[in-house]
């Protein structure tokens, strides 16, 4: 990678040198904070969970059936997000593309619904005012929501980045950003489903 | 006439003419003051036509160098304010005793002990370590900048914000009264409706989210940017200590952000996180806020410790004494700081199994830092002591940081803690440590580096001045603050009636005095080494005989850096190269490969403090349309592919070619 | 800056996706069947069973979508995500036993008198 010849200088490069892009990196460290940030909302969750104050709990609200119907879209636009990132590799410009809206459809719907059930227990009384356990819920699953819909916003200028500029190799660097992104969201939903959706219909 | 009055309630929210003070004479005399010396300011720079420069060279440079210059004017800045608001406290803790009610009503006593505390950790202390690592770390691993030069740029500005919010606090309504980490229930909404809580919540958010990014930046920068042959174990100390406190930041600084999300949620929109009421508990986020609390005083010692290395090593000539413990000792505090937090609140209920727990964690992370002090003192035994300014502000450190250590052992005692909590003895403690360590530390790097950055070196004999002032001053300040804390005495308090503690509170102002003086002797130091600079000038870039690579470059460094990435072989770069014949080139330059300067970093953190002060006084739309020319402009921001440039060879030759003249004048001297 | 990290970056499989995914869709199905069904005996058993399943369906998430591994970003990826996971497992344990203390002492009310509180 250097020059070792004995004209060479022994403590310097002659030759332009570059150091290796941090920005995949660099972004997998900020998906480390956001795991914090979520961390700390499943633990208020975790200590607040059972504070009904009198209100519903879990058990009568959580609808499980339409939460599966969430889950499987999300897992699903994980899946299709890889597949975009396999016509990248291959350099397929319009796959790739096709495969990011397959994605970003997906993600809306998920988002769709959610916002569908947060309509409905507001409208309900079950609003994130009633008690603390309602409070981690909606601000739980909600902060997740709103980073999804922070993905779609991203998803969609991507898409219209490399459109006009193809898959040049920061195109593809972002595009790889968001992957990691999009997956992690799912890991995040990993949590929330098992922990408040699942555990929280329990006694 | 009800539409016009509809408008401007949309429009405005709960700001009204009421907000402005005017009742309050000193915060009036205030801005009259800080009015004054603001317009004459922005005078100066429009005669000597420097609104440009300005933009081009510094409000939009993406150079590590500026913007760490510019980390360190803020805190400098900042340091003025806040101590402002320790004078004031000092005042009236001496006057308001018995009938005697002081100067200061409750009410805005309460604000300035928040300000102080908010002020002095957040835009003190924070760019002041950040600005060091920022100017330093690149320098010192052979890189040309951090690994997201933009990004570096938008936390300084997003930083500035934060701290320009606080002050307009001042004048535009009013301050938290909760004290610098805003417990609730007094912070929530039923028990502080007006806007201090929230000034308090948005400027740390917008300060907070600079200070991840950046951390995520200096973190990719040390690992990935490092000149070949620099290998982790060859790294300065100052960069290990750069990297401990940067993953301290990453891993910190979101807890902060989530919680007060948090309690703005309970405060805007009624949630019950902290409530009373409702199923809310108000432990939780002081069981978070010192999640947080505890590294981010790690966040703030690791980089003065740093400092302290580098210090010793060069005014002592000799290698840091146990380099390798050093770095295990930094890493071992690294994570040992997330395990003690809950000493911050033995005395609120948890009992003695979990208080046993982390009072033993407590004590046990103080041996790390014992290690490091053992480390330069044996760096010291037999070395040749130069007792340069630098190597003043460690000794300094040595005894003092100490002290407040031992203190902190004592109360990492739940028992002892029980009965000091909260009191002044808490607060003698940790502006001991604090002082002793973090502040030490920074005019020590400051002095230090300071030849590096500006090309001169600081004026001697006002830098004593301001040593011996500020060393004198604290512990006239402080060391009776210990005595009231054992004596009984609660931190925070606005008015005494016991007249025997009067002359504890006397020493303390004189004290506070003293530091007065300390301040204004680094402000005197500061103008007239500038007035003098030509006789003070660094042509060598190499005033202290340095160790490390930072030393290679001139004074002030080029853009560039380095006109040829360095090769390492051995730690104590510079001094390895010095020893071995080390011959500087010139000539056989190639181009440069830079990154552009960008306005983007400045406009998306206005925006956001646009929205911040929106969403602190209700003006709902302001808010809105901030947020989303926020988001527009980070979109249209993310179009913009055209992000770097080449410096010619030639260019580059032609300003080697000048230090190359620059050299051989000094060695003819 | 440079076009060098492509180089270094990992080579996505076909295979590798779809492996991952349909172990997420049967570690999926599994919990919820669990809870819709009320297969387990005790609230206990079902919740440590539903996070045995939650920590399994994480790791094939790391390694199958995210490409997990020793080797990528020359291990600092596997280190800074083992220090997250320490912290947060600090940070979660942490906060419970020391707010359950803190519940316990202060007489706050335990859950079932909680849920029957206006």
């Amino acid at each position: 990678m250097f020059d070792q010849t004995e004209t060479s200088p022994r403590f310097y490069l002659t030759r332009e040198y570059h150091p290796e892009n941090g920005t995949l990196f660099g972004f997998w460290l900020y998906l480390m904070s956001d795991c914090l940030v979520f961390a700390c909302l499943f633990a208020v969750y975790a200590v607040l969970g059972r504070n009904y104050a009198g209100g519903p709990s879990g058990s009568q609200i959580f609808e499980l059936p339409l939460v599966a119907v969430n889950t499987s879209l999300l897992l699903l636009s994980s899946i299709t997000y890889g597949f975009a990132m396999l016509e990248m590799q291959r350099n397929r410009l319009p796959a790739t593309l096709a495969w990011l809206a397959v994605t970003g459809t997906l993600g809306a719907g998920f988002i769709g619904i959610e916002l569908h059930e947060f309509a409905h227990l507001i409208q309900d009384g079950a609003g994130p005012q009633r008690s603390a356990f309602l409070s981690s819920f909606f601000t739980l699953v909600g902060t997740h929501g709103l980073h999804v819909s922070c993905g779609l916003v991203w998803l969609a200028t991507l898409m219209v980045q490399s459109a006009k500029r193809g898959l040049s190799p920061e195109n593809r660097r972002r595009l790889l950003c968001l992957s990691m992104f999009w997956h992690f969201l799912d890991v995040v939903w990993i949590g929330v489903f098992s922990f408040v959706y699942l555990m929280g219909v329990l006694p | 006439m009800p539409r016009q009055f509809e408008l401007t309630r949309l429009l405005l929210g709960r700001l009204s003419w009421d907000a402005i003070p005017l009742h309050e004479p000193i915060l009036v005399w205030t801005f009259v003051v800080v009015a004054t010396g603001g317009a004459a300011v922005l005078a100066a720079i429009t005669h000597y036509r420097g609104w440009g420069v300005l933009w081009r060279d510094w409000i939009t440079s993406i150079d590590h160098k500026k913007i760490g210059i510019m980390y360190i004017v803020l805190g400098l800045v900042m340091l003025l304010r806040g101590f402002a608001d320790a004078l004031l406290m000092r005042a009236q803790q001496v006057f308001s005793f018995g009938h005697s009610l002081g100067f200061l009503p409750a009410h805005h006593y309460d604000q300035i002990f928040t300000a102080h505390g908010v002020i002095m950790i957040f835009f003190v202390a924070m760019p002041l370590v950040t600005g060091l690592m920022n100017f330093v770390v690149p320098l010192q691993i052979g890189a040309r900048d951090v690994a997201f030069p933009f990004l570096n740029n938008f936390s300084f500005w997003m930083t500035t914000f934060g701290s320009g919010l606080v002050m307009m606090s001042l004048f535009v309504g009013e301050f938290a009264r909760t004290g610098w980490l805003a417990y609730p229930p007094l912070s929530g909404i039923a028990f502080s409706p007006d806007v201090g809580v929230d000034y308090y919540i948005w400027s740390l958010q917008i300060a907070g989210v600079g200070t991840l990014l950046s951390g995520i930046n200096l973190i990719a920068t040390i690992v990935k940017m490092r000149a070949p042959g620099m290998t982790l174990m060859k790294m300065p100390v100052f960069t290990w200590t750069a990297l401990c406190t940067n993953i301290l930041i990453v891993a910190a600084f979101p807890v902060l952000t989530a919680v007060l999300a948090l309690l703005s949620l309970d405060r805007y929109s009624g949630t019950h996180f902290f409530t009373n009421e409702l199923g809310g508990n108000a432990m939780m986020y002081i069981n978070l806020i010192w999640i947080w609390g505890h590294p981010e005083v790690y966040i703030l010692i690791l980089p003065a410790f740093g400092v302290f290395s580098e210090v010793v090593s060069t005014f002592c000539g000799k290698r840091l004494f146990g380099y390798a413990s050093m770095v295990y000792a930094t890493v071992v505090i690294t994570i040992l700081s997330y395990l003690v937090w809950l000493h911050h609140f033995f005395t609120m209920g948890s009992g003695a199994s979990v208080n046993s727990f982390f009072g033993i964690t407590t004590m046990i992370i103080s041996i790390p830092t014992g290690a490091k002090m053992f480390n330069w003192l044996f760096t010291m035994y037999r070395g040749r002591i130069r007792f340069e300014l630098p190597m003043m502000w460690t000794i300094g450190f040595m005894i003092t940081f100490v002290i407040g250590g031992m203190t902190g052992v004592l109360l990492a005692v739940p028992p002892a803690d029980f009965a000091l909590h909260n009191s002044l003895f808490l607060v003698a403690h940790f502006h001991n440590v604090i002082i002793g360590g973090v502040l030490f530390g920074m005019l020590a790097g400051i002095t230090y580096w300071f030849p590096k950055a500006f090309g001169y070196r600081l004026e001697p004999f006002w830098g004593k001045c301001s040593f011996w002032f500020w060393v004198s001053g604290f512990y006239f300040a402080f060391m009776p603050l210990y005595v009231l804390g054992l004596m009984g005495v609660t931190r925070r308090l606005s008015h005494f009636e016991d007249p025997s503690l009067r002359i504890w509170f006397g020493i303390a102002a004189f004290g506070a005095a003293l530091i007065f003086l300390g301040i204004l002797s680094f402000m005197v130091q500061l103008v007239v080494s500038f007035v003098r600079r030509d006789s003070l000038r660094d042509t060598t870039g190499d005033p202290w005989d340095g160790r490390t690579l930072e030393w290679s470059t001139s004074s002030p460094p080029p853009v560039y850096n380095f006109a040829f990435t360095p090769l390492v072989h051995d730690n104590d770069t510079w001094a390895d190269m010095k020893m071995n014949g080390y011959v500087r080139p010139q000539h056989g330059f190639i181009p440069v490969h830079m990154p552009r300067n960008t306005g983007a970093g400045f406009v998306i953190a206005a925006l956001s403090a646009v929205c911040a002060f929106g969403l602190i006084w209700h003006m709902w739309l302001v808010a809105a349309v901030a947020c989303a020319a926020m988001l527009i402009s980070v979109i249209v921001h993310t179009f913009d592919y055209d992000r770097d440039f080449h410096i010619p060879a030639e260019e580059v030759g032609r300003v080697e070619a000048m230090r190359t003249q620059l050299l051989a004048a000094a060695a003819h001297v | 800056m440079t076009t060098h990290a492509e180089q270094g970056a990992t080579h996505f499989t076909l295979p590798g996706y779809v492996t991952g995914f349909l172990l997420a869709v049967v570690l999926t199905a599994i919990p919820f069947w669990l809870v819709m069904s009320r297969q387990l005996p005790g609230a206990n058993v079902t919740s440590i069973v539903i996070l045995a399943f939650a920590a399994v369906q994480v790791v094939v998430h790391m390694v199958y979508f995210l490409h997990m591994d020793a080797r990528s970003e020359g291990g600092w990826n596997l280190l800074a995500l083992l220090f997250t996971v320490m912290l947060v497992v600090i940070a979660l344990s942490g906060s419970l036993w020391v707010m359950y203390h803190l519940n316990h002492n202060m007489m706050v009310p335990s859950m079932h008198d909680m849920s029957n509180m206006p």
